[in-house]
C-alpha cells in the first residue's frame, strides 16, 4: 500500500448557475481588470488515500466523488492524484 | 390522533415550530432525533429546516448519513407521507427520494419574506386539503432554494404533475417557478416555504394550515 494525496476540483456543471462566480466578474472591472470573463467558482478538497497504486487510487477518489464530494445534478469534478 | 414524527438532526432549527402547528392544528407531534432508527408511532414525518450538520459540504448532504434517514427512506418507500421544509427539502433531494437539487439564490440574495404560491396540484399527500390554483401566502428564508434539474427529468415533473406549489414571482431563479415538488408516488413532497410559519392568525397569515391540515 503506498499514500496518494489527491487533489479534487469540484465546480458547477456547464449551464449551472455560479452566482459567486458571477459577482466576481462584476467585481473585478472596478479594480481596473475589465478583460477577465469566465469566473468559476468551485471548492477544492485534498485528502489521502491508501490505494496499492495509482489506478486504484484514482478510481476510487472518482468514486468518492461521484457519491459524496459532488452532486452530480449541479457539480462535476476533477481529480488529480499527487 | 395522527403522530407526525418531527426529524431534527444537530442544526436543525424549526422542529419546535413544526411540532407546535401540528399540536395547534390538531395532530400529535413525536420529535425524532437523527440517531433514531426507526420513526416510531409516526404516520407522517416532517424533516423540518435549519442547518443539518452544519450543511457542510452541500446543503443536506451530511444528513442523508444519519440513521434516521434509512428509516425515513423506509416508511417513504412504503407509502408513508414525508414532507420536507427548506432545509428538509435539501436533504431530500441529496437523500434521492426527490429529484434535483436546491442551488444558491440567483443574486447571491438571502431571501426571507413572505411570498405567494400558488397550489398546482391537490394530489399529494401536503396537498390534499388545498385547492388547485388556491394561492397561499407564506413566509421563504432560505439561501440556497434555487431549485434546478436537468431537461429531462424537468419535462417528467411536468408531465406526471409532480410541481406541487409553484411562485407566483419567483424570488430565487428556481427553474420553472418551482417551490415544491413530489416523487412518482406523490407521498414524498419537499417545499421551500414554511408553512409552519403561517398556521395561526399571530403569525400574520393561517395560509400554511391547509398543508399541515393535509397530512393529519
Amino acid at each position: 500500500m503506498t499514500t496518494y494525496e489527491a487533489r479534487i476540483e469540484v465546480g458547477h456543471r456547464p449551464g449551472i448557475l455560479d452566482p459567486q462566480g458571477g459577482v466576481i466578474e462584476r467585481a473585478l472591472p472596478a479594480l481596473g481588470w475589465a478583460n477577465v470573463s469566465q469566473v468559476r467558482v468551485g471548492k477544492s478538497i485534498r485528502l489521502a488515500v491508501d490505494a496499492p497504486d495509482e489506478d486504484s487510487a484514482r478510481v476510487q477518489v472518482e468514486e468518492m466523488c461521484r457519491r459524496l464530494l459532488a452532486n452530480p445534478v449541479i457539480e462535476d469534478f476533477t481529480v488529480e492524484i499527487l | 390522533m395522527t403522530t407526525v414524527g418531527v426529524v431534527m438532526f444537530p442544526g436543525t432549527n424549526c422542529e419546535q415550530d413544526v411540532a407546535w402547528a401540528v399540536k395547534v392544528l390538531g395532530g400529535e407531534p413525536e420529535m425524532l432525533w437523527h440517531a433514531d432508527r426507526s420513526v416510531g408511532t409516526a404516520d407522517a414525518v416532517v424533516i423540518a429546516g435549519g442547518f443539518a450538520h452544519g450543511d457542510y459540504l452541500r446543503t443536506g448532504a451530511i444528513a442523508r448519513f444519519s440513521p434516521v434517514m434509512d428509516a425515513v427512506a423506509e416508511f417513504a418507500r412504503a407509502g408513508g407521507p414525508v414532507v420536507g421544509i427548506c432545509n428538509g427539502f435539501q436533504i431530500l433531494c441529496e437523500a434521492g427520494l426527490l429529484a434535483g437539487a436546491l442551488q444558491k439564490n440567483a443574486g447571491l440574495k438571502f431571501r426571507c419574506e413572505t411570498v405567494d404560491l400558488r397550489v398546482e396540484t391537490t394530489s399529494t399527500a401536503l396537498t390534499r386539503k388545498a385547492e388547485r390554483g388556491q394561492i397561499l401566502r407564506i413566509p421563504i428564508n432560505h439561501f440556497e432554494g434555487n431549485f434546478v434539474c436537468d431537461d429531462g427529468t424537468l419535462k417528467g415533473l411536468q408531465e406526471n404533475d409532480q410541481i406541487v406549489l409553484r411562485y407566483v414571482d419567483n424570488p430565487n431563479g428556481s427553474l420553472d417557478d418551482i417551490a415544491g415538488i413530489c416523487n412518482e408516488g406523490r407521498n414524498v413532497v419537499g417545499l421551500m416555504p414554511h408553512p409552519e410559519r403561517a398556521s395561526e392568525a399571530i403569525l400574520g397569515s393561517t395560509d400554511g394550515a391547509v398543508l399541515l391540515r393535509s397530512l393529519l
